[in-house]
This record gives structure tokens, C-alpha cells and sequence, in this order.
């Protein structure tokens, strides 16, 4: 081994990023006053902002850490005519109006900064942003400024734009919100009013009310059950005409009966001026209804929008190469197999087709979820939804729009989401065979009573079925999931569907995807042999590389200054030659260095253990050695022994080579037949489906979750019974995940799980109060003891059970301490 | 008891009118975010 000059290095106390917080590694700080970044993106988006006077963004405690990771886009295409046609509206005075979905918003500094881009770009008129839904809407003269300026000044503060293609489906999903919170605040006063009326009635029947008063409520009370039943309670009778069409009954058919019969009494003994009136009972009901229904529906919403975002993932249009050299711009959708067409560095490609022209590095991540970029050239095959990094690339279209394999796969991963058998939750369950019991218990009552007194059958009748309306009941799954919900969210568990908590309860498969969920899912140094001496020139030499090696090199040693290495090249594929301190420093794969020094590599290699070797050469002699790997999270085996001894079976799904996988499917302790390897996105829908299929249908089948964080995973996670995206991951694996967890690590897993059994011991416990609650209305009703009063009091005490249940046990509640 | 004739109605008038108010504040979209504003409002002073 030659020997080495020590080369000077003196070692610099990392400084934060002055725009992202996060350490900025091997950055000098001139003075204390300087601005540091870790990245040129930082400075870009940190010069952006302070040059239009919005330095106020660095001041704030909660911004953002996280590197700004612009996509690099042009984006052209924006500008262009067929994408104005379909996401662009124009209003009368000029203005543009656009909805664009952001990546990487996340808290208030993000609405601050976003909501400020009318002060960058001038001509922009409004950002308005919606966090919840990551979603702005930007309105902008046409005249002054282009949407592309617009989409390049969001992307270079971190928050990459895609168009919103649910533009439609959205606006009606508004209508319906907002007619159903007009319908809940019109039921709302009324019934409040009407319980106001029938206080004042009850009193005066204990004390000496007027005939006139106790007549002017009556009709008062009649006066606001009429606007109820017309307006907001329609749809209870519309939903149960047409189920009693369709000759079936649900939950809706007994309320009906109920508001129904109660109000023709109640009319009847109005204008006969005696006898219980009912109409505070049919108020109440109404609008407790509605509110359970609301919540119902805002739950289940969430898990269908789902697929949406996905189409965002693929560019809009494509730059078509004329026989004259010239280009055009088209729509993606409408290329002609066959055609040429021209993809500059830092776009996304359009289509699927092999290259005729160029060579440039390709980020397959969407596809196949490698991390690392790879070398592409002519006669290799391109996919729609890739990104090319480095050079322009020209390329003989095969297949575009619907017939790319993006596409296919997004179009899978819609066909599972629809297929998959709709969870029937407990309520329903019981619901359906209790209409059934209150039907049949309705009809025994009158014809018990109806033989000793007419008048009194019917007043137990209609007692009967207020008593028993599935009031509570309706309320009781989606108050305890909505409050289980939100403390999950609090958390860093964001829960899109209600039912994946109820699934999640009933262990069976859990399918874990191996890059990003079990692993980091980036290059790690796990071991390095040879004098640390050696550590500046490797840093030296790697200093301008964007390989991920080179990245896992900063990253194992920060802080570490390292002299300017001269002459460097770059082989791409192979490894990086250069010259520092004098010292000719070689680095690369085996292949690489067996090429340059033939014969002395050979017994230098490692035995194989699933990592990748790098060898350094100095001055001609093999130096050191090192290998790369993607490291273990550190929670995982704790956290999957957990889930194991809480009766899941555990699967190890990737699409890593056999001998990777093994190896870290071995150290977690998944059986061998537990790990499959070399799994296209394809084909991990596939297995998945599989054990969806394995574990039986019935009304309660064990619950197969897959976990996983890339597009590649969006088809496995759309099958599953509950998909849950993990930290980090594509926005498309996210949006099409039922649970999307925003915090690192299994740990989080292990909190949803046990999450999900107590929301159900909850929800079992709501269930047990609203049917104890009926059985008692029942018998009591049954043998003539509920007077109106009694059934005034009664109604509303169990609904207030139900929400004070919901309200006090806290599921996910260990964690959010 | 007769200036209940009087009082009730004037008080459904006064529910009528508050109803009227979030009706329109529903239908004006109001409603339809109640994350961001609260968020927004934190920053807007500085």
C-alpha cells in the first residue's frame, strides 16, 4: 500500500441551512451574518424570497425542514393550448383561473409563502391555498405573465405544481357539502325551536297553561315541523320510496314510517287542540340523523377521491419532431405510434417508446422504485411518467396515452379500488335486521293494543317507533371513527376511509414493500475497511457527483472539508478518476477497477452479502474497500415482532433482486416463503389480490394491508383491503392509500394497529348503549309507559351517551402524549 | 299571557334571520375550508 501524505484537513462544525434549517454539510460560513445552504435549490428559493421583501419566511419557528427539492421542470406544457383547454377557466374580465395540485405543503409558513406568490410573479392576481387538500387555485392576467412562470417560481420554492384534473368532480362534491351543512343548519334551529315549544308545553301541562297558549304552541310546533319535513328531512323519504321500489329495506324505511306517522298525529291532535303532538321527537330525529349521516359521508369520502392526484403524474404534452427538424407541440394523449418525438433534460417523458437518438440518465423511481438513476441510451426503452435527468433524448413512440404502461397501471389501480368489496361495517350489519325488529315489534303493539283502545294503539305505536329510531345508533360508528380520526391525525396518521379502522381490527396479511418502508430508501455506507486518511480524498473526488454513492459518501462523513480534486472523469456506470493532492485516486465497482488494474482485483472482493462493493485505488494500489446498502429502519424489527405477536403474518414484497431482499427479509424474520423478490408493479397487485382472495370473502374477512411508498406500490396498495402509504413516499402511493402516515419509521404501524382495535372496542361499546337504550324504549313503549315526555327525554339522552362516549375514549391516545 | 302572541313570533323572525346568515355563508363557500383560514390568520401579522 503506498503510503499517504496525511492530507490537511481541517474539520468545520456543520452550520444550518439559512433557508430549510437542515444541516448544510461541508459549507464554510464566511461570518456569522452569512447565509449558508445546503443545496443550490435553497439559495435559489432564499434569494427568490428575500429579493421580493418576504424575509419574514426564515423568521418563522415552524417552516418547513426539508431540503427544497425543485423538479427542474420548464414546464412548457403549461403554456400550451390543449392544457389552457382543459384545466384553465377564463373569466369575463381576462383573468385565468387554475387549480393545481402542490407537492410538499404542509403547515402555516407553506400558506404564508404560497398565498405571497402574487408578490413573486408579477401579474398573478390570487393564490388561494387549501391545506387540507394541498390544492391552490391561482388566478393571474394572461397578458402579464404565463402559468409556465407561475409553475416555475411554486417549483423552485419546493412545491411542485401538477394540474388538478378533478376539477369537475370536485365542484359537485362542494354542492353536495354545502347543501347537506344547509340542511343540517335549517334542521338544527328548527329543532331546537321545537324543543323550545314542546318545553314550554310540558310545564304547562304540570302547571295552569291557557287553553289559547298551550294551542298557540301546538301550532307553532306544527308551523316548523312542516319547513323540516319538506326541506331537510326530504331525503329520508326519497331514499325510502326508492328502496321500497327496489323492494328492499334499510334504515331509512322505519325513520320514514316514523316522521310519517308521528306527524299525522301529531296534525290531528293540533287541530283537535288535545291529546301528545310528537313534533319536538320528529325535529330532534331530523336533525341527529343528518349529522350522523354527514359525518358518515365526509369519512367515506375522503377514501374516493383516492385516484385522482395519480393523473397528475403524467405531462400533458409532447414535443413532436417534424421530418424538417422543426417541432410542434401536441397533446401526449393523441401522438401517433411511431412518431418522433423530442424529450429535453429535465421533463418528464410522455409516452412509452424506445430511443433513437442520445444518452442521458433516467429516474424510474415512479415505475419501479429504484432510488438510483440509470444510464439509458439508444435502442433502450423508455416509460411514460419517467424522468429524464440529463440530456435530450429522442424517441420512437410505442405506445401513448391509455396504451402506456403508466397508464395501464394507473388504470389497474383504479379498477382495484372500484372492485374491491365494499367493508360492511357493523352498523349496518345490525341495522339491516334491526328495521326488520322495529317493523315487525310496530305492527305486534298496535295489534295489542288496538282491541282495548284505538287511540292508545296508535300513541304506543308512534312512541314505539320514536323511541326505537336508530338515532343513536346512526350516530354511534361515525362519531367514535370521526373522533378516532382526528386523534389519529394528530398524531401523524392521516385515516382516509372509516372503514380501514374497523378492517385494521381483524389481523390476517401484512404486505410490506422492502425500499422506503422496511429499509431508508437511500444509499448508506454500511461498511468501510482502509485508513480514514483516505476519507478527504474519496470526499474530494466525489464532491460534484450527484451519484447516489457519491451522496452516500457526504452523508456517512459530514463536515469533513475536502481539497479540490483536478482532472476528474466520470464513467459513467463504472466509477470517477481523478487527482488529489497529487495522489491518482481511482474509485468504483470491481468491474470498473478490474478494467484499469487487470489481475488484483479478485482478492479484494467481498463475499456477497447484498451490498454493493466499491473499491478505492490510490497512486495504483487497492486502498479500501466499501460497501453500500440501503439501511434498516431502526424500528423495524421491534415493530414487526409486535404486529406478529398481535396475529399478523407478515410478507416481504419488492421489487429489489432476490439477494437483497433475502438478506434483509432474513434479518427482520419473514420465513423464505414469506419474501418474493423482482416483483414488477404488475405483479405485486397481482400477489396481493391473491391473498385478498386467500383469506375468504364473508362479512368479516381478515384484514390484508399493504404498506409501501411508491408508485410502484400504488396498484398493491389500491388492492388491498387497507393500502397504507408510509412517510416519505410518492404522492401518488399516498393519495392512493387509505392511511397515509406522516411520521418516520414502523413505530407508527404499530400505533395505527393497536389505533384501530380501540376505536372498535369503542364503536362496539357506542353500538351496546343505542341498542340498550332501544331494547328499554321497546319494553317500556310496548307495555304503554312512554308518554311524549318520557320519549323527549329519552331520545336525546341517548344520543348524548353516544357522543360523550365518543368524546372521552381516546383511541390512538398513548401516542398523541 | 296574550304578549306571547307577540314575542314567539318575533323570536322565530330573529331565528329566521340568523339562519338566513349561514345559509348564505354555506352557500358563499365559507364552509368549505375550516382549516386553512385559521392557519392563514397566524402568519398574516408578520
Amino acid at each position: 500500500m503506498a503510503t499517504l501524505v496525511a492530507p490537511s484537513h481541517t474539520p468545520r462544525t456543520d452550520v444550518a441551512c439559512t433557508h430549510c434549517g437542515l444541516p448544510a454539510i461541508g459549507v464554510a460560513q464566511p461570518d456569522a451574518d452569512a447565509p449558508v445552504f445546503c443545496c443550490s435549490a435553497c439559495a435559489t428559493a432564499f434569494t427568490m424570497i428575500t429579493a421580493h421583501g418576504l424575509g419574514a419566511y426564515h423568521a418563522f419557528g415552524d417552516r418547513r425542514l426539508a431540503a427544497v427539492r425543485p423538479s427542474g421542470r420548464g414546464f412548457g406544457d403549461f403554456d400550451h393550448e390543449a392544457f389552457h383547454e382543459r384545466y384553465v377557466r377564463v373569466d369575463e374580465r381576462g383573468m385565468a383561473r387554475v387549480e393545481l395540485a402542490l407537492e410538499g405543503v404542509h403547515c402555516a409558513s407553506c400558506i404564508w409563502l404560497i398565498e405571497r406568490v402574487p408578490l413573486l410573479v408579477t401579474g398573478v392576481a390570487r393564490a388561494e391555498l387549501d391545506v387540507r387538500l394541498n390544492r391552490a387555485i391561482v388566478t393571474w392576467n394572461p397578458a402579464e405573465t404565463s402559468l409556465s412562470a407561475i409553475a416555475r417560481t411554486l417549483d423552485a420554492l419546493g412545491y411542485t405544481p401538477h394540474p388538478y384534473r378533478g376539477g369537475a368532480r370536485a365542484d359537485l362534491r362542494r354542492r353536495e357539502d354545502r347543501a347537506m351543512l344547509v340542511r343540517i343548519g335549517v334542521s338544527g334551529a328548527i329543532a331546537t325551536n321545537a324543543m323550545l315549544a314542546a318545553l314550554a308545553i310540558y310545564t304547562g301541562e304540570f302547571d295552569t297553561m291557557d287553553a289559547g297558549s298551550m294551542q298557540l304552541f301546538r301550532w307553532i310546533s306544527l308551523g316548523l315541523t312542516i319547513p323540516t319535513l319538506a326541506w331537510p328531512g326530504r331525503i329520508f323519504f326519497s331514499s325510502a320510496l326508492a328502496a321500497l321500489r327496489a323492494r328492499t329495506v334499510h334504515m331509512d324505511v322505519p325513520i320514514a314510517f316514523a316522521l310519517t306517522a308521528a306527524t299525522l298525529r301529531g296534525t290531528i291532535n293540533t287541530v283537535s287542540g288535545s291529546g301528545p303532538i310528537y313534533f319536538d321527537g320528529v325535529c330532534v330525529l331530523v336533525f341527529l340523523l343528518l349529522v350522523g349521516r354527514f359525518l358518515q359521508a365526509r369519512g367515506q369520502r375522503a377514501a374516493t377521491d383516492a385516484t385522482e392526484q395519480l393523473f397528475a403524474l403524467t405531462p400533458a404534452t409532447a414535443r413532436l419532431l417534424e421530418r424538417d427538424g422543426s417541432t410542434t407541440d401536441v397533446p401526449a394523449d393523441a401522438v401517433a405510434v411511431q412518431a418522433l418525438i423530442s424529450v429535453h433534460a429535465g421533463e418528464t417523458i410522455p409516452v412509452d417508446g424506445d430511443v433513437e437518438w442520445g444518452e442521458s440518465l433516467l429516474d424510474r423511481a415512479i415505475l419501479t422504485g429504484e432510488s438510483g438513476d440509470v444510464q439509458i441510451g439508444v435502442g433502450d426503452t423508455v416509460y411514460a411518467g419517467t424522468l429524464n435527468r440529463t440530456a435530450e433524448l429522442h424517441v420512437r413512440v410505442k405506445a401513448s396515452g391509455e396504451d402506456s404502461r403508466l397508464a395501464r397501471i394507473l388504470a389497474q389501480v383504479d379498477e382495484s379500488a372500484r372492485r374491491r368489496a365494499p367493508v360492511v361495517l357493523l352498523a349496518d350489519r345490525l341495522a339491516s335486521w334491526l328495521v326488520v325488529v322495529v317493523l315487525a315489534l310496530a305492527v305486534a303493539t298496535f295489534a295489542l293494543w288496538v282491541r282495548r283502545d284505538a287511540a292508545a294503539a296508535w300513541d304506543h305505536t308512534i312512541a314505539l317507533l320514536i323511541a326505537t329510531c336508530p338515532c343513536a345508533l346512526a350516530l354511534a360508528t361515525p362519531l367514535a371513527m370521526s373522533a378516532a380520526v382526528g386523534r389519529a391525525a394528530r398524531a401523524g396518521i392521516f385515516v382516509k376511509g372509516s372503514d380501514a379502522l374497523e378492517s385494521l381490527s381483524r389481523p390476517g396479511w401484512l404486505v410490506l414493500d422492502k425500499t422506503g418502508t422496511l429499509t431508508v430508501g437511500e444509499t448508506t455506507l454500511v461498511h468501510f475497511t482502509g485508513d480514514d486518511a483516505l476519507r478527504p480524498l474519496i470526499l474530494a473526488l466525489e464532491a460534484t457527483s450527484t451519484h447516489p454513492i457519491a451522496a452516500g459518501f457526504r452523508r456517512a462523513w459530514p463536515g469533513l472539508a475536502a481539497d479540490p480534486a483536478v482532472r476528474v472523469t466520470h464513467t459513467i456506470g463504472g466509477g470517477v478518476a481523478g487527482v488529489v493532492n497529487g495522489h491518482h485516486v481511482l474509485l468504483g465497482s470491481p468491474r470498473f477497477i478490474a478494467a484499469q488494474l487487470p489481475g488484483s482485483v479478485e482478492a479484494c472482493l467481498p463475499a456477497d452479502d447484498g451490498l454493493t462493493p466499491v473499491l478505492v485505488v490510490v497512486d495504483g494500489v487497492i486502498a479500501a474497500r466499501a460497501g453500500f446498502g440501503d439501511a434498516i429502519r431502526s424500528d423495524a424489527a421491534e415493530s414487526l415482532r409486535t404486529l406478529r405477536a398481535r396475529g399478523w403474518r407478515t410478507m416481504l414484497l419488492s421489487g429489489d433482486t432476490a439477494a437483497v431482499s433475502v438478506g434483509v427479509g432474513a434479518a427482520l424474520g419473514f420465513a423464505p416463503d414469506e419474501i418474493v423478490a423482482d416483483a414488477s408493479p404488475e405483479e405485486k397487485a397481482a400477489r396481493v389480490q391473491a391473498l385478498v382472495k386467500a383469506v375468504g370473502g364473508g362479512r368479516t374477512p381478515p384484514c390484508v394491508a399493504m404498506v409501501g411508498d411508491g408508485v410502484n406500490d400504488a396498484a398493491a396498495i389500491a388492492a388491498a383491503t387497507v393500502g397504507i402509504g408510509v412517510h416519505g413516499g410518492a404522492e401518488a402511493s399516498l393519495a392512493t392509500a387509505d392511511v397515509a402516515m406522516t411520521r418516520d419509521g414502523l413505530a407508527a404501524l404499530v400505533a395505527l394497529e393497536h389505533g384501530a382495535r380501540r376505536s372498535m372496542r369503542l364503536i362496539r361499546l357506542n353500538i351496546a348503549w343505542a341498542l340498550a337504550y332501544n331494547i328499554l324504549g321497546v319494553s317500556l313503549a310496548m307495555s304503554g309507559h312512554v308518554t311524549p315526555l318520557v320519549a323527549a327525554i329519552m331520545m336525546p339522552v341517548s344520543s348524548l351517551t353516544v357522543v360523550l362516549c365518543s368524546w372521552f375514549g381516546k383511541p390512538f391516545a398513548p401516542e398523541t402524549r | 299571557m296574550s304578549v306571547l302572541y307577540l314575542v314567539v313570533p318575533v323570536a322565530l323572525v330573529i331565528v329566521a334571520v340568523a339562519l338566513g346568515g349561514y345559509v348564505w355563508a354555506v352557500r358563499s363557500g365559507q364552509m368549505d375550508d375550516l382549516e386553512t383560514p385559521g392557519l392563514r390568520v397566524i402568519r398574516d401579522e408578520l
